[in-house]
């Protein structure tokens, strides 16, 4: 509608006052796409998960291999751990553990004192079994008994914060969820470009030959269309083993069917306008109609199927990875996370929880960009 | 009784854009009275459609009227959907120009008839067919009964024009709105619908609002005129009134429009430029895997042309006479059979490949300025496309040179040509395709239709462009055209085709003034009615 009311203002044949350059269709449908509210969020809240799960790990003072023995499947906290009434159990652990008896222990203000007994001599280097705990570090001797067979210990508590919890190993769950993260976008950014390269170019190709040609390009898509998707992944598991790169190969290899016969469909009806049959009778040979015409007229539905296809291979990333062929430990990914979260979905709901909202949401902010992109490029289809 | 059916006070009309509020129409006052045909004239961009759009509320979701549009004394403007789907389609129905995209293609033409019979009279689905089989008859449609079961895709856009009308009086209604109806047809059923328009407002004794660009439409049908320009009402009177004493300047600019002059025919030394012998194409429908026997049509049948330098050889003729698919078999943008010479050259067996450097010199301008300019490229970068290909040396600044001296020559602002095309209006484009064509120095065009989709006033300014460029340089133009005032005005020699045949052909004069043929007498009565008759 836009356009017949644009053109209409300017009847007049006299060049337009107005100089300089133009607006190009892009500018206006960037204009577009700044009006519209929920998807500039959603490009905000898309770029700030990026930016958390790339830094994010540098600053959450854990690493995602870590594994906190003390504090495993511990819920998420604002307050640091070890809880207050948690220190007895866990002076207790230690001292049973280093095979001592304990006596007493108090709080002194930073630090705690732990005095213990044994039948034999204590060593010195006892003080290792609570600086190997998670929840104590610095200790040193304070005094000992003569015969040596009480000492009394002091040692700071380690404070440590896990906002989103541990996992069922004892890992940091808010580190975990950014790294995995980063797997996840990886997957999406990464498995969305094979498809689109591979789609476009094959689609576009096979549209714009036409004939035999497209008849039997096009039927290779149907026969791959036709092998069940997780049987294809199973198959490439099987021969080439577990890796990283397989899974954006078998990903890209699935979804580039779609993409191909869309460009197809846009390249047959874009090949029949007259701006083609114009460069046509110009002499321009194939290659120019097609990367000069035909392709960027297209950009808009591609720049769609884009931002709809990423969530879509996130998904599917999630889906193989439940299904246990995805991404390996210690890596992770969303998909893998929820997986292990839905097994603890009763003592620890939390594991499930976090994931899923990181997921969701930016599944949902993708969506919002890929719809705001659509009403921006093609005004006329609201 | 009223004495006025349908008003409009002060009606203002705008649209939200993304810079700024565009305002297409200024307050519009405007009286229909029962029984008369009101024409409302101006071209695209006046706002005509829109006023009509807004009054029936069917204004694009960025639109927004004011004032008032008055139906019997109710404001259609302040009513709800509901109560205005009470008045629209009952009371007040309309007409498209397209008839190809206003009829749903998955439904019957009998089940679309009767949808809006049962929905506003109440009645059953059996009287209903009763009732859509009259309405067919009615618009003339011969075996009614067949055609109720008949999609759209199986009728002629006649035939479906007359459908629409069909549809648009089923519930008898008080004014029928058409916008542009009989601008998509051919001009013999062009004449045929306006004939069965008038005769039945008469017989049904219903008002009329006829939207249109054409002046000739205007003088057969309507009472009073409305001329329109730039969202404002220019001028308003009695037809005769209107035609022979026009008062505002634009009107009078309006009335003058019409294409004027004739063309020398050229000398009979001048050398050949392009000649086609026995031409002729045929296409293949269906067939292939599973499909099928093909079915073959002969679109071009024996067809024998003659292009000399400087000529102008105009081919006139319906949709589907294959006088495009000709022009293009000339070209070599299709496969043909029958010889093809080019400045002396035999081409009719060069492929792609070896046609390509003789490019530069056949040319083709066409018919759609809105979908034959690339909608991502600068005007400067589709002017200069040709450049790329066949002056693949010249510097990027020699080529933007070449641009500025093109878009000079075809009268636009070199200025604006790192524009891009949705900028610029469709007179401007249509000149940007010819820049496009000329920049490479041909030696014929072909120009398809290169007016037909233009106001009146713009397509005589594009002719009198094409004029002075086939003088400075000598061009030789293969026009062809629907539209036989444009014709007369630019060929020499004329070619009338029907049907993949060529039927009469010769200077402009014999075949417009003594045609020999039939059809080409029904097509000069068609085209020419305003002048032997007044009004129907």
């Amino acid at each position: 509608m836009r356009w017949s009311i644009r053109g209409c203002v300017m009847t007049d044949i006299s060049a337009t006052t107005q100089t300089g350059g133009g607006r190009s269709l892009w500018a206006d449908a960037w204009g577009r796409l700044k009006a519209n509210k929920a998807a500039v969020f959603s490009a905000f809240y898309l770029a700030l998960i990026v930016v958390l799960c790339l830094a994010g790990p540098y600053f959450t003072s854990h690493d995602f291999t870590t594994i906190y023995s003390s504090y495993v499947r511990v819920p998420p906290s604002l307050s640091p751990y070890p809880k207050a009434d948690k220190i007895e159990q866990e002076v207790q652990d230690v001292v049973r553990r280093a095979r001592l008896e304990l006596r007493e222990w108090k709080q002194d203000g930073e630090r705690i004192l732990v005095t213990v007994w044994a039948p034999k001599p204590i060593d010195d280097r006892v003080t290792r079994y609570l600086d190997r705990s998670d929840s104590f570090e610095d200790t040193k001797v304070e005094n000992k008994s003569d015969d040596g067979l009480t000492m009394t210990m002091s040692t700071a508590v380690k404070y440590t914060y896990f906002y989103f919890g541990t996992d069922t190993s004892g890992r940091d769950l808010l580190t975990r969820t950014l790294i995995a993260g980063r797997v996840s976008l990886a997957v999406g950014l990464l498995g969305g470009v094979v498809a689109v390269v591979i789609g476009v170019l094959y689609g576009s190709i096979s549209g714009f030959i036409g004939g035999k040609t497209d008849e039997v390009m096009m039927r290779i898509v149907d026969i791959l269309y036709s092998l069940p998707f997780t049987f294809f992944v199973i198959m490439l598991v099987v021969f080439f083993g577990r890796n990283f790169a397989l899974m954006f190969l078998a990903i890209g290899a699935v979804l580039w069917l779609d993409m191909s016969r869309i460009v197809r469909g846009q390249t047959l009806s874009l090949k029949r306008q007259e701006y083609v049959h114009a460069a046509e009778a110009l002499g321009v040979n194939n290659k120019g109609i097609l990367f000069r015409h035909i392709i960027p007229n297209m950009l808009g539905p591609i720049i769609i199927y884009v931002t709809l296809l990423i969530p879509q291979v996130i998904i599917l990333e999630s889906f193989l990875s439940y299904l246990g062929l995805g991404v390996q430990e210690p890596m992770s990914s969303w998909g893998v996370q929820i997986s292990q979260g839905s097994h603890n979905i009763q003592g620890a709901v939390y594991l499930l929880i976090f994931p899923s909202v990181f997921l969701t949401s930016t599944l949902f902010a993708l969506n919002f960009i890929g719809d705001g992109l659509r009403d921006a490029l093609d005004p006329k289809d609201r | 009784m009223n004495a006025r059916i349908f008003e409009l006070k002060d009606v203002k009309v705008s649209f939200a854009t993304l810079d700024r509020t565009v305002e297409a129409v200024k307050g519009v006052n405007m009286q229909v009275k029962p029984g008369e045909t009101v024409a409302i004239v101006g071209e695209s961009g006046s706002g005509k459609s829109q006023l009509m759009m807004a009054a029936m509320g069917l204004l694009a979701s960025n639109g927004t009227a004011t004032g008032e549009a008055s139906y019997r004394g109710t404001n259609l403007l302040a009513l709800s959907k509901a109560e205005l789907n009470d008045i629209r389609g009952r009371k007040i129905t309309m007409i498209f120009q397209e008839p190809m995209t206003s009829l749903d293609p998955l439904y019957t033409i009998g089940n679309q008839l009767m949808e809006p019979i049962m929905r506003h009279r109440k009645i059953g689905a059996g009287e209903a067919h009763r009732e859509a089989i009259k309405m067919l008859k009615l618009v003339r449609i011969p075996e009614p009964e067949r055609r109720m079961k008949a999609y759209p895709y199986e009728m002629s856009g006649g035939q479906r024009q007359r459908v629409m009308i069909a549809m648009a009086i089923a519930n008898d209604p008080d004014l029928l709105i058409a916008d542009e109806p009989t601008t998509a047809l051919d001009v013999t059923i062009q004449a045929e619908i306006l004939n069965l328009m008038a005769d039945l407002r008469k017989r049904l004794g219903m008002s009329m609002i006829f939207i249109t660009h054409d002046l000739n439409i205007v003088r057969r049908i309507a009472d009073r005129v409305y001329v329109m320009r730039l969202g404002e009402v220019v001028e308003e009177g009695e037809t005769q009134t209107i035609f022979s004493k026009p008062k505002h300047p634009y009107t009078k600019a309006l009335l003058a429009a019409e294409p004027t002059g004739h063309k020398e025919p050229v000398p009979k030394s001048s050398p050949t430029m392009l000649a086609g012998t026995d031409m002729r194409v045929t296409f293949k429908i269906g067939g292939g895997f599973l499909a099928g026997e093909p079915i073959y049509l002969k679109a071009v049948d024996r067809v024998s042309v003659t292009l000399k330098r400087g000529q102008t050889i105009g081919i006139v003729g319906e949709s589907g006479s294959g006088k495009s698919t000709l022009a293009r078999a000339l070209l070599k943008m299709l496969p043909s059979e029958g010889s093809i010479h080019f400045d002396g050259r035999n081409i009719e067996k060069l492929d792609r490949q070896q046609m390509r450097p003789l490019r530069k010199q056949l040319q083709i301008v066409f018919q759609d300025p809105f979908g034959s300019l690339s909608p991502r490229l600068t005007a400067g970068q589709i002017v200069t496309e040709g450049l790329l290909v066949h002056e693949p040396s010249i510097s990027s600044r020699e080529r933007d040179r070449r641009a500025v001296q093109a878009f000079s020559e075809v009268g636009l602002d070199p200025a604006n040509r790192n524009r891009y095309p949705h900028e610029f209006s469709g007179g401007q484009r249509q000149r940007i395709a010819i820049a496009r064509a000329i920049i490479l120095k041909p030696k014929v065009v072909v120009l398809d239709e290169p007016t037909s989709a233009l106001d009146r006033q713009v397509q005589k300014q594009i002719v009198d462009l094409l004029r002075d460029l086939q003088k400075v340089h000598n061009l030789s133009y293969l026009f062809i055209s629907h539209d036989l005032a444009v014709v007369r005005a630019m060929a020499d020699h004329i070619m009338v085709m029907k049907d993949g045949r060529m039927v009469e052909q010769g200077s402009p004069d014999q075949i417009f003034d003594h045609p020999h043929e039939d059809y080409t007498k029904r097509l000069m009565a068609a085209a020419f009615v305003d002048h032997a008759e007044a009004k129907v």
